[in-house]
């Protein structure tokens, strides 16, 4: 069976976003970075441990009339390095591209050190430096590890 | 030196280090030579925390180069009281002074400020995190009494919040040294540094008691571990108790040890220990005026001899 065969059972999208090859276990913690709880209505399909060739196990996230910001994609490359976003309009796939890991994710953590200076009323952003395990603040040099999602900046 | 600001010992290089340490040995050989070399320059104090020796010692530095300074004086004293931000003090004050020292006490606070500023920034302290001067009179200390070849040092005290340790711990991957770290398990150093000096190769001990590796050591620098670490007076003082050193202490180690300590120290060296060839401190204190003054000539366009 193909990935092909196995998108099919979830519903196909009209407008929106298809998020492919996510970590498996992973798709939950897209929706966090995503902002998407359910409760603002958009119609949401996940499919988790799906089998994958090339991942052994994927997630998949289609979101109905959403397409992702540029720093969504940097976070979302971080927990799911593989994946590939489609962007759907009028339920054909018009661009696909795999997400990049960037080198430095600006304004979009805030950082767990309650001592750093970028989480006080101060006019600068909060910036992390991608290294091998985590993200690293580059201003005070804390590394977050674990659960990034967790760490997301409120708007 | 390539640098603008100085915030992290991070960002010295093994060159930086040693261009800084001989011209602070000429100016300390010779230190009239340098009495009129900034003339009219004048160094902006900002110290939003207590500091004695530090700022003090940036004081004398720039009146001994000629120059002279301007205070922002004490945080009660001044506009941050009003609610003023740490980008709009630094962005004022650089328009009355030719370099800035800022201490602060949040991490990160130095390199913030250097992004708003022109003029060369000096971190004298940001919370938790660096104290690249410090680490500097440090490093000049251990080259004059213990030199950087084959070098054994041992580090206790606060290795988690103590800056002094985090910048000098990170400098010490430029020279030939074993660093062992002598702490309570609740104060062994932060992920951050840890992860650095692994990123280096440095050779890297943890211990919890000193007598392990006492004998070893060429070097030992030791830091003063805060009440407010720890959650009660009496686990503070049973905790505590096991990392102070007395001239008993030091006899299970080699005759030219060197014993250093950033100060302001309470009772974690003895008295006693003053009045033996291995008390250094007070040496490594007086050494922040030439290595400051070399920083500063360096930083402000002076050119090594």
């Amino acid at each position: 069976m193909t990935d092909d065969d196995q998108q099919l059972r979830v519903s196909k999208i009209r407008n929106g976003t298809v998020i492919d090859h996510i970590t498996g276990g992973q798709a939950l913690n897209v929706l966090a970075i995503l902002g998407i709880d359910g409760t603002s209505g958009e119609s949401v399909s996940v499919a988790m441990n799906m089998p994958s060739d090339r991942l052994g196990k994927k997630d998949i996230v289609k979101v109905e009339g959403k397409e992702l910001s540029q720093n969504e994609v940097d976070v979302l490359s971080l927990i799911a390095p593989a994946a590939s976003i489609n962007i759907v309009r009028d339920y054909e796939v018009i661009e696909k591209h795999r997400v990049e890991r960037p080198s430095v994710v600006e304004g979009v953590l805030e950082c767990p050190n309650h001592n750093c200076i970028t989480t006080e009323d101060e006019p600068v952003q909060s910036r992390f430096a991608v290294v091998e395990d985590g993200v690293r603040c580059e201003y005070c040099d804390t590394i977050i590890r674990d659960n990034l999602p967790a760490h997301i900046l409120a708007d | 030196m390539r640098h603008d600001h100085i915030i992290s010992a991070k960002q010295l290089s093994r060159a930086d280090i040693e261009e800084v340490l001989d011209h602070a040995a000429a100016i300390a050989a010779d230190p009239g030579a340098y009495a009129d070399r900034h003339a009219d320059t004048l160094l902006g104090m900002l110290f939003f925390e207590p500091s004695t020796r530090t700022k003090m010692s940036f004081t004398t530095a720039m009146k001994r180069l000629g120059g002279d300074i301007v205070d922002m004086g004490s945080v009660e004293s001044s506009s941050v009281k009003k609610g003023e931000s740490l980008a709009d003090t630094v962005r004022v004050v650089e328009g009355y002074a030719d370099a800035l020292v800022l201490r602060h006490p949040m991490e990160g606070s130095a390199k913030m400020a250097s992004e708003f500023v022109d003029v060369p920034l000096v971190n004298a302290g940001d919370g938790a995190g660096q104290h690249p001067t410090q680490t500097l009179l440090d490093l000049y200390t251990i080259r004059e009494n213990a030199g950087f070849d084959d070098l054994t040092i041992g580090i206790m005290g606060d290795l988690k919040y103590g800056r002094t340790v985090h910048s000098l711990a990170h400098a010490l991957t430029n020279v030939d040294a074993r660093q062992h770290f002598v702490s309570p398990e609740s104060l062994q150093l932060p992920r951050s540094v840890r992860y650095d000096l692994h990123q280096e190769g440095a050779e890297v001990r943890e211990h919890t008691e000193l007598d392990e590796i006492l004998p070893e050591l060429d070097v030992l620098y030791v830091t003063r571990i805060q009440r407010e670490r720890f959650p009660d007076e009496s686990e503070y003082r049973e905790v505590a108790g096991q990392y102070q050193i007395d001239s008993e202490t030091l006899a299970a180690a080699k005759d030219d040890l060197t014993v250093m300590h950033p100060l302001p120290r309470v009772d974690e060296i003895a008295h006693d220990v003053d009045d033996t060839d291995h008390a250094k401190y007070f040496q490594q204190a007086h050494n922040g005026v030439p290595v400051r003054m070399a920083l500063l000539d360096l930083m402000l366009g002076g050119e090594p001899e």
